[in-house]
């Protein structure tokens, strides 16, 4: 096999420019919404760092989306104060339910996420789901069923 | 700003800043607004909506101060007034209705609305008003030493000058100009500061290492990366007082000759960040950071690094591939990151609270602070106190303090009349303690030996419906989902226990599950790479050791007396107790309980859900957690 004579980055790059590569990376997903290929490519040209650097990172932390998202994100919190009042699983399990997906996946209209994440400084309310950036407390099942159906018209 | 070019031009900005800070207290009226993270859940940004068009309606330009969490975190919102020579009354669980009536009759009419007032705050403002308690003596209070929590909720953690006014920065000023850095580092290892973080070394002996190795540049490091389920104490520091921290790093960075910092904060904590970060910007102004500081040949910059949601980060030596630009990995050590730390070079890493007690140290001497606390454990402990508990909230004490004064005295006790269970101290990589060991002393070595860990200060207080072998698996669901994946005995071992365990909560377990939990996490401790894997089976072994009647009672009789696993126990209304009130009945979710008004009520089993719907608002504890075989059916009845 040829390779084809391009310029690669340098074996060893500046490590501080690879310091840089959590906070590119968070710019990224804003700008692109997901961490697709096209995102790393570019993150990768801007830090002198090969793609699967760049994605093999990015895949560590929980925070970077490499799958695209849905319109909505709903994050369901499993901390302690959610867990204690009967929150978490039950309430994880019903939107689960309501939208037919499992935790981390989207549904096939492109509409929803379910997302099962930490703590959401809410426990005075728990349990406590957020809505892209929208925080919904004190959550039954009879509310879910509202909010979705109200998310399904918009 | 000006540049303060030397001690002197910070002393007089204190001057100055301290009349500034007096004459907002003695003048002038002001109204302090918790605006910490807590603060904000519980509604305080609609309170402060309502203080500022309540204040216009009536024409007044009070001064407004955001604060930080003063620790009551129960009691939030919280609004304080002051008024001009009068002490700060702080009014708890304000909603925006309240707002006009207190704005009325407080700042206005001058009188306190003693009902819904929490304590009041005399500081050098006046007298105390009668019928009314001091922060000093309030239960809450009372038994508390604020060190690290000194400034959270009393100052505007936005505005440098108030923290100058209470003598911030002044020990930076003294070592430059007073003291070598051997100097500094002999009075934290004299005052027997440990890490806050959680592992509880020496912080004076770590500066030395890192001060004495080879290399440069060296670094300072802040590990903010705080992830413990139910912890918040760096999260309030951070949010009430960055400046200390930032002080208390420059401090570090002096002692160990290094030019530069970072703080690692979770992404999670986007206020904590955000004030960070305007602090910092604001010590650069006022030269407190930067080139050569307040006159002095010390130079030192500091920067924020944000996380990206991975728990296993707060380890040090993964703290560091993070701040890399890396995978969150942890390596093995030694090299301590003290050898070789961030880029290969010598880094000294400590916990916010650690960072946030070091000005006190260099201004108040080694001497005072090792009069605090215990012989071993100086000093004062911080606490996130949550759970099944009265008053949650962010509490300091003194080393030394038992379990049972902080859960009864500061605590306040466990809330509707129920009966401690467990404590648990360390979060999700720590152990829980039963009621015998409640007179434990808390400090580094005394909560080991009782076999908990002091953690960096999660206490989580949990009542008798708490299944035991159910907490457990919730810490463990946590620390295996944590896991990096680096290490097999990690990787895999969190995943057999929590296989074991889940079984054991659905009713499938053995007897050997038992052994098989003891053999599992042997392993883990022993063979994982970091204090993750290491400790991650410290919860279930804890509660294996002080609660194995309740394992033992899960496998042999299907029974889960805490009424927690579904399936493995039933209620039932106990005749003699039951006025037959119908509040059972209103509660019930699938009809499943009958009996005519005044006469005891009755469960029909074959209807009932165990949603615990009637066992919550049973007032007078007449339904019972049974198990299941005891119930006759009741048709035979």
């Amino acid at each position: 096999m040829i390779l084809e004579n391009k310029e690669y980055p340098p074996a060893v790059v500046n490590p501080r420019r690879r310091s840089r590569l959590l906070a590119a990376l968070y710019i990224a997903q804003e700008q692109y919404g997901w961490l697709g290929p096209d995102a790393i490519q570019r993150v990768a040209d801007r830090l002198g760092l090969t793609p699967g650097q760049v994605k093999s990172t990015a895949s560590f932390y929980t925070m970077f989306k490499l799958e695209p998202l849905g319109k909505y994100r709903i994050q369901v919190c499993e901390g302690l104060s959610c867990y204690l009042v009967g929150g978490a699983e039950p309430i994880i399990d019903h939107v689960a339910k309501r939208l037919n997906i499992k935790p981390g996946e989207t549904t096939p209209d492109g509409k929803f996420t379910l997302e099962i994440v930490q703590c959401l400084a809410a426990c005075g309310t728990a349990p406590a789901l957020r809505v892209n950036d929208e925080l919904c407390e004190n959550m039954t099942p009879e509310n879910i069923d509202e909010l979705i159906e109200q998310l399904r018209q918009e | 700003m000006p540049v303060l070019k030397n001690r002197e031009d910070l002393a007089h900005l204190r001057t100055s800043a301290k009349a500034k800070l007096k004459e907002k207290t003695i003048s002038g009226a002001t109204i302090f607004i918790g605006m910490g993270t807590c603060g904000i859940a519980a509604g305080a940004s609609d309170v402060a909506e309502a203080v500022r068009t309540e204040l216009a309606a009536r024409n007044l330009d009070t001064e407004i101060v955001s604060v930080g969490c003063i620790g009551t975190c129960a009691n939030e919102p919280l609004v304080d007034i002051q008024l001009p020579g009068k002490p700060r009354v702080t009014y708890a669980k304000v909603t925006p209705k309240m707002v006009p009536c207190i704005i009325d009759e407080h700042l206005v009419k001058e009188q306190i609305i003693k009902k819904w007032a929490f304590a009041q705050l005399t500081n050098g403002t006046g007298s105390a008003e009668d019928g009314l308690t001091t922060y000093d003596e309030h239960p809450f209070y009372r038994k508390q030493v604020r060190i690290a929590l000194r400034n959270c909720g009393m100052i505007d953690p936005e505005s440098i000058d108030e923290y100058i006014a209470v003598d911030g920065y002044r020990a930076l000023a003294k070592i430059v100009n007073e003291m070598d850095n051997e100097d500094v580092i002999d009075e934290m290892k004299d005052s027997g500061l440990r890490g806050r973080g959680g592992a509880g070394f020496l912080t004076g002996v770590k500066w030395e290492f890192c001060m004495r190795a080879r290399g440069y540049p060296k670094y300072v490091i802040c590990n903010a990366d705080e992830g413990d389920p139910g912890a918040f104490m760096d999260r309030s520091i951070l949010e009430g007082d960055p400046h200390a921290v930032i002080e208390g790093m420059a401090i570090a960075a002096y002692a160990i000759g290094a030019p530069e910092g970072y703080i690692y904060c979770r992404a999670e904590y986007p206020l904590a960040i955000e004030r960070l970060k305007k602090a910092i910007a604001q010590a650069h102004e006022y030269g407190l950071l930067g080139e050569n500081i307040l006159g002095s040949d010390f130079s030192f910059e500091l920067k924020v690094k944000e996380g990206a949601g991975a728990f296993v980060c707060g380890e040090e030596t993964a703290l560091i591939a993070s701040i890399e630009g890396k995978r969150g990995e942890p390596r093995p050590r030694p090299p301590y990151p003290a050898v070789s730390g961030l880029w290969g070079k010598p880094s000294n890493v400590n916990n916010v609270k650690s960072y946030a007690i070091t000005p006190q140290i260099m201004l108040k001497g080694a001497d005072w602070f090792s009069s605090i606390g215990t012989p071993r454990s100086t000093g004062t402990a911080v606490f996130a106190l949550t759970g099944n508990i009265e008053n949650t909230g962010l509490i300091e004490v003194p080393m030394g303090i038992t379990l049972r004064e902080i859960i009864y005295d500061v605590g306040g006790g466990i809330p509707k009349k129920k009966q401690f269970k467990a404590v648990q101290t360390g979060g999700p990589l720590g152990g829980c303690l039963p009621v015998d060991a409640l007179d434990t002393p808390v400090d580094f070595d005394s909560l080991t030996e009782a076999g908990a860990t002091m953690g960096s200060g999660g206490m989580i207080v949990v009542d008798q419906d708490t299944c035991m072998v159910e907490f457990a698996r919730y810490f463990l669901t946590f620390a295996s989902a944590e896991s990096c994946g680096k290490c097999v005995p990690c990787r895999i071992g969190g995943q057999r226990l929590l296989e074991v365990l889940t079984r054991i909560t659905n009713g499938e377990g053995t007897l050997e599950d038992l052994d098989e939990i003891e053999y599992i996490s042997e392993y883990m401790s022993e063979g994982s790479l970091c204090a993750l894997g290491q400790l991650t089976p410290g919860p279930v072994i804890a509660s294996l050791r002080f609660f194995r009647e309740e394992y033992e009672a899960h496998i042999k009789e299907n029974f889960c007396s805490a009424g927690v696993c579904a399936g493995m126990f039933t209620y039932e209304i106990e005749a003699e107790l039951c006025p037959g009130c119908g509040l059972c009945v209103k509660a019930c979710t699938s009809d499943a309980i009958t009996g005519e008004k005044k006469q005891p009520h009755v469960i029909d089993q074959s209807m009932c859900i165990q949603c615990g719907a009637c066992y919550q608002v049973c007032k007078l504890g007449a339904i019972l957690i049974k198990r299941k075989h005891e119930i006759v059916p009741l048709e035979t009845a």
